[in-house]
C-alpha cells in the first residue's frame, strides 16, 4: 500500500467515523428525549397513551435493528413523497429505535425510586406532575446513569448495522478500503481494534458494572 | 402515500416459500448460536468467579473483547480475517471445503458474542448462591470442578433464567447480522421480495410478525417455566 493510498485510506475511514459519531450522537439524544416521553406515556393513568406507548416499545424491542433499518428505508420516501436517502431515514430509525429502550432504562429508574418519594412530594401539595418533574425523575436519571451510558456503547456498535442501507459509517468505510487496497487483514483488525478501545473506555467510564447487579 | 397493497403477494410463489425458508434460516443459527452461547458461556462464567486469579484473568479478557467489538465487525473478522491468519492449508480448506460457510460462520460468530454475554449472566446467577452453597457442596468431598458443574451451574441457572431469557431473544435478533455475508435468514428474503416486488410493506410486515411472534412465545414459556421452578424447587432469588 503506498503513501498517497494510505493518505486517502485515513481520510476515508475518518469521514466513516465521523458518520458513525454523528449516528451515536442523534440517536442517544432523540433516543433519550423520545424515551422520557415514552415512559411518561407508559406510566400515565390514562389507557389512551399507555397502551400505545407499550405496544410501540414491545415492537421495537422485538424486532432486529437491521429490519428497523430496512423498513425506514423503504417507508421513508413513501411517508414524505420524495427521495429521502439513507442517512436520514437511518437517522429516524436510530431515534424512534434507542427511544424503545430508553424508555425501558428511564422506567426501571423511576421503579428503583422509593415509593414514598412520591406520595411525600404529593403530602408537601405537588401535584402528580410536579412531582414526576421535580422529585422522581431527577432521582430516577441519577439511578440510571450506569445503564444510560451502557445504551450509549450499544448504539455506538449498533451503528455498524448502517451497512445494511449502504450508508459509509466507520465499518463501511473500512469494507471499502478492505476490498480496493485488498487489505482486509489490516483494515478488518485495526477497525476491530478501534471499536475495542472507545467501548472499553466508555464501558469504564459507565462504571466497571454494566447494570446495578453486576456492581 | 401512494401505495399498492397486495397481501397476496406473501402467500404466492415462489415469495411465500422464501419467507418459509427465511424464517427456518433464522431459527437455525439462533439455536446453533445458542447452543455455543450457554456451553462457552457456563465455561467462562465459572472461570469468571473462580477465586484463582490465573483463571479469572483470561476469562474476564474474554468477556470484555467479544462484547466490546461491535458484533457485525466480529462477523467479517470471522469470515474475512479468519482464514487469511490461518496457516495456508487450513484457511483453504475453511475457504473451500467449509460445509454451509455463511451459515457456519454466522452461527459461530453470533455464538461467540452471545457467550460473553451468558457468562456475564452465569457469574451474576453463581454470585448470589456461591457464599451459600460452595462449602456446603465441597464438605460433601466434591472437587470444585464438581462443585460447580453438579450444584452451582443448576441452581445458578434457575436464577438467571429471566436474563438468559432476553440474551435468549437478543442471540434470536441478532441473527439477522448474518444477511450481510450471505445468510438468506428471513431479514434478507423480506427484503429480497421487497426488491422483486416493490412490496416492501407486505414483506417487512410479515418479518415483523415473525420476530414479534416468536419473541412473544418465548417470553411466555420462559416466564411459565420460570414460575414452576421458582414454586418447585424453592430457590430464592
Amino acid at each position: 500500500m503506498g503513501l498517497a493510498s494510505f493518505g486517502d485510506s485515513a481520510a476515508l475511514l475518518w469521514s466513516g467515523m465521523q458518520l458513525s459519531l454523528l449516528l451515536v450522537l442523534i440517536g442517544s439524544a432523540g433516543g433519550l428525549a423520545g424515551g422520557l416521553l415514552l415512559a411518561i406515556a407508559r406510566l400515565s393513568r390514562f389507557r389512551l397513551l399507555s397502551v400505545p406507548a407499550m405496544a410501540y416499545v414491545t415492537v421495537m424491542r422485538s424486532v432486529p435493528l437491521i429490519l428497523v433499518l430496512f423498513w425506514f428505508y423503504f417507508m421513508a420516501p413513501l411517508v414524505t413523497g420524495h427521495p429521502v436517502g439513507a442517512l436520514y431515514s437511518a437517522l429516524t430509525a436510530f431515534v424512534l429505535f434507542e427511544s424503545a429502550f430508553y424508555c425501558e432504562i428511564i422506567r426501571a429508574g423511576i421503579g428503583a425510586v422509593a415509593a414514598g418519594q412520591g406520595m411525600a412530594a404529593a403530602a408537601t401539595g405537588m401535584r402528580r406532575w410536579q412531582a414526576l418533574r421535580l422529585v422522581i425523575l431527577p432521582q430516577a436519571f441519577a439511578a440510571s446513569v450506569p445503564l444510560l451510558v451502557n445504551q450509549v456503547i450499544i448504539l455506538f456498535q449498533d451503528t455498524s448495522l448502517v451497512y445494511v442501507v449502504a450508508l459509509r459509517d466507520f465499518l463501511t468505510a473500512a469494507s471499502v478500503v478492505a476490498g480496493r487496497d485488498d487489505r482486509p487483514v489490516e483494515v478488518y483488525t485495526f477497525v476491530a481494534v478501534v471499536y475495542l478501545v472507545i467501548c472499553l473506555v466508555g464501558s469504564l467510564l459507565a462504571g466497571r458494572g454494566r447494570s446495578p447487579e453486576f456492581r | 402515500m401512494n401505495y399498492t397493497w397486495d397481501w397476496g403477494v406473501l402467500v404466492s410463489a415462489p415469495y411465500g416459500d422464501w419467507l418459509f425458508t427465511g424464517a427456518g434460516w433464522t431459527l437455525a443459527v439462533t439455536l446453533v448460536a445458542w447452543t455455543i452461547a450457554v456451553l462457552l458461556g457456563s465455561l467462562v462464567g465459572c472461570l469468571r468467579s473462580a477465586g484463582s486469579l490465573a483463571l479469572r484473568l483470561p476469562a474476564t479478557v474474554y468477556v470484555e473483547l467479544f462484547r466490546n467489538v461491535p458484533p457485525l465487525v466480529q462477523l467479517f473478522l470471522w469470515f474475512f480475517v479468519f482464514p487469511e491468519v490461518l496457516p495456508t492449508e487450513m484457511g483453504m480448506w475453511v475457504k473451500r471445503d467449509l460445509p454451509l460457510p455463511e451459515f457456519s460462520t454466522a452461527a459461530l460468530a453470533i455464538g461467540l458474542f452471545a457467550s460473553s454475554r451468558v457468562a456475564e449472566q452465569v457469574r451474576a446467577g453463581i454470585a448470589t448462591v456461591r457464599a451459600r452453597l460452595l462449602p456446603a457442596a465441597l464438605a460433601t468431598g466434591l472437587r470444585p470442578w464438581q462443585a460447580y458443574r453438579l450444584v452451582l451451574l443448576p441452581v445458578a441457572f434457575r436464577t438467571i433464567m429471566a436474563p438468559l431469557t432476553s440474551e435468549f431473544l437478543v442471540t434470536f435478533k441478532m441473527s439477522s447480522i448474518g444477511l450481510t455475508i450471505g445468510v438468506m435468514e428471513v431479514s434478507a428474503q423480506a427484503q429480497q421480495i421487497a426488491n422483486y416486488t416493490f412490496h416492501g410493506f407486505e414483506a417487512y410486515a410479515a418479518a415483523t410478525v415473525f420476530y414479534l411472534g416468536v419473541g412473544l412465545l418465548i417470553t411466555l414459556l420462559m416466564s411459565r417455566l420460570d414460575a414452576r421452578l421458582r414454586h418447585g424447587v424453592g430457590v430464592r432469588g
